[in-house]
């Protein structure tokens, strides 16, 4: 752990800031807070929202896992756990049960969760209209207003197009029935475990300068519509290292004539369940 | 059999010994002091000053070298070390009337008080490489020493009432764009403050696109101005100002026509610039994208992306811009077999329905 700078970094005035920020985020689920979000020293898109979050929530005590699509030994997660082990000397682990903090970048551990554990997520757009409405004063006079038909007629066009709803990540759901609220860029097929979680739920948007919440256990519904029910991903295939038929599988080229294996996104998840046949 | 991709740690530390390797360089060649670059990059030094919201040429060069010349990441860098400085405090407003001035300039009138002093400027060079020694030569004493003080060019028009009067002890006090988030609308100390931040090229694209039919603007250069001005600080304590140093600024003050509008008569209106160090280009640029950011507060009918309000000044910034179209390169996995799946979905739709339509081509032809 290096002494040039505070514990995790930031300053105790801008944890304070944060904290409080993050308070209001609890207590307004799925309202996205504007935040005196800070330059780190990692690129913004690169986690410099849940960064902060992490470093606001860390204590000596708590144990952490970084996670990049699901995997812990992704680049980027690599970097963001050294760096925690680096400016706050906390404990790492790659075990999703042993973490009391966990910081995702699009996934949601396969391995359901528990009341003291808080998943930080990465988010790069914390505006779920921002693409059908590019002007922040109107957006949030739309969700001030939870005027979300544009994003209903959206989905609608999509069924009458395809037959139906073209969003396979960063599926938008509705929290605690009030605010329309962007999960971050993870598949849809992770959506149901953000309904009624244990585990609190973070978003940190640093370059957008935004927070949000979904504490334990709120409503957390996918949009649909009564006759297109919300549906997730599903594969014919099993993961052919654990055998997994009920995690996200991740394809790979595994050869120059274009053969594809699946294997589980969760790296840990693979990993346990392989520990537990090898035993 | 697949093989996991494992050991990201090390491929890291590996890919960080490579980046010091090539960063140095030959080691039979001397490694560039901090006073090398300060003193011969200057230009350079103050840039990632100004756009690293820091003033300390020190840092600077050090970020510089780090990044081995990379300008933006030398400004990340700066800006990074910058959020973990306590802040002490708040100058007090800093009085450009008072600069010792090295350059100004004017392009509205020929003379004006104090004259036109043309300063260290490449304005005049002829861009042809100097292959010889760059040593200067001796320079020449002046015939008279530079006034203390010289009056703004703009407040001579201002005794003629031809140009608009911005009475700086009504603006509330502005909030601080590194510790509050930006909001819209945003007032134009706000405005100002981000496009200080600003990337250099993207404020000189959006200047230059107004001096081409989006959202003209009729600029003309009243002042630019750089020098050294005295910083001050009153703290609550002594109750009285003191001073902590000098810092070197440019500045650009734009007259622009007006033909009157939302209540307000024909007259000249501004656009303001100011900048860390030498920096002409980006004063000047800043100075016209201020003024034409002002186009609901004048009744200008606002259509060019320079008048764009959230347009501008979310596009700013070099280290949002830069950390996030390159996070591209970051692994998207996930997403992507999401959307692998689904392009699936179509395609094998398509392919049903052009199948569909021809077999019902072929049944009404046979």
């Amino acid at each position: 752990m290096t002494s040039n700078y505070n514990f995790a970094f930031l300053d105790e005035n801008t944890k304070r800031m944060l904290r409080r920020a993050l308070l209001k985020a609890v207590a307004i689920p799925g309202y996205q807070v504007p935040f005196g979000s800070r330059e780190m020293p990692l690129p913004y898109g690169w986690g410099t929202g849940g960064i902060q979050l992490t470093a606001a929530l860390l204590g000596p005590d708590d144990v952490l896992k970084v996670i990049d699509q699901g995997a812990d030994d992704t680049t980027n997660a690599v970097n963001i756990r050294r760096f925690f082990a680096r400016v706050a000397g906390v404990t790492t682990t790659e075990r999703t049960t042993e973490a009391s903090v966990i910081q995702t970048r699009h996934r949601i551990p396969e391995t359901p969760l528990r009341e003291d554990q808080i998943l930080v997520f990465q988010v790069p757009e914390p505006e779920p209209l921002r693409t059908l409405e590019p002007r922040e004063a109107e957006t949030r006079t739309l969700h001030a207003l939870a005027d979300y038909g544009l994003m209903h007629v959206k989905l609608y066009e999509d069924i009458a197009q395809y037959g139906h709803i073209a969003t396979s990540y960063d599926y938008p759901v509705l929290v605690d029935g009030r605010f329309l609220t962007s999960p971050s860029p993870i598949p849809k097929f992770d959506n149901p475990k953000l309904d009624h979680s244990p585990a609190l739920m973070l978003f940190g948007a640093g370059r957008e300068k935004r927070l949000y919440a979904i504490p334990p256990y709120t409503q957390v519904e996918s949009l649909a519509f009564e006759d297109h029910p919300f549906e997730i991903q599903r594969w014919e295939h099993q993961c052919e290292l654990c055998g997994a038929d009920e995690s996200y599988l991740d394809e790979v080229i595994v050869d120059d004539r274009g053969s594809r294996m699946f294997v589980c996104s969760d790296t840990d998840y693979c990993g346990q369940r392989r520990a537990e046949q090898a035993a | 059999m697949y093989v996991a991709v494992k050991g990201g740690e090390q491929a890291i530390t590996r890919s960080l010994q490579l980046l010091a390797e090539a960063r140095r360089g030959d080691l039979a060649t001397p490694e560039l002091t901090l006073d090398q670059i300060r003193q011969q990059l200057r230009l350079g030094v103050a840039r990632v000053m100004q756009e690293g919201s820091l003033y300390d040429e020190e840092l600077a060069a050090m970020a510089m070298r780090q990044a081995a010349g990379d300008m933006l990441e030398a400004i990340f860098l700066l800006r990074a070390y910058r959020t973990t400085l306590p802040r002490f405090g708040y100058t007090q407003p800093l009085d450009t009337n008072a600069m010792r001035v090295h350059r100004r300039v004017s392009g509205t009138f020929k003379d004006v008080p104090g004259g036109q002093v043309l300063g260290p400027t490449y304005d005049y060079t002829q861009r042809l490489l100097e292959f010889e020694s760059t040593a200067p030569g001796e320079p020449l004493e002046a015939a008279e020493p530079l006034p203390d003080t010289m009056p703004r060019v703009l407040d001579l028009l201002d005794a003629e009432a031809l140009i608009e009067r911005i009475d700086a002890g009504s603006d509330p006090e502005p909030i601080d764009l590194t510790r509050e988030p930006l909001m819209f609308p945003a007032d134009r100390a706000t405005r100002l403050q981000n496009l200080a931040r600003g990337d250099e090229g993207f404020l000189l694209g959006m200047a230059y696109s107004t001096q081409r039919g989006y959202a003209e603007t009729h600029p003309f250069a009243g002042e630019i101005r750089m020098g050294e001005v005295d910083v001050l600080i009153c703290p609550e304590e002594l109750g009285f100002s003191i001073e902590i140093g000098s810092i070197t600024l440019t500045e650009c003050q734009m007259i622009n026509q007006f033909h009157g509008g939302n209540g307000m008569p024909p007259q000249f209106t501004r656009g303001y610039g100011l900048c860390m160090g030498e920096g002409e280009r980006k004063a000047m640029s800043m100075a016209l994208v201020d003024r034409t950011l002002r186009c609901d507060e004048l009744g200008e009918p606002a259509y060019a992306p320079a008048q764009n309000h959230e347009f501008v000044l979310s596009h700013s910034d070099s280290v949002e811009a830069s950390g996030f179209v390159q996070h591209l390169k970051l692994p998207h996995y996930v997403d992507f077999q999401a959307e692998l799946s689904l392009l699936r979905t179509l395609s094998a739709q398509h392919a049903n329905r052009a199948r569909d339509e021809e077999a019902a081509t072929q049944e009404t032809s046979s």
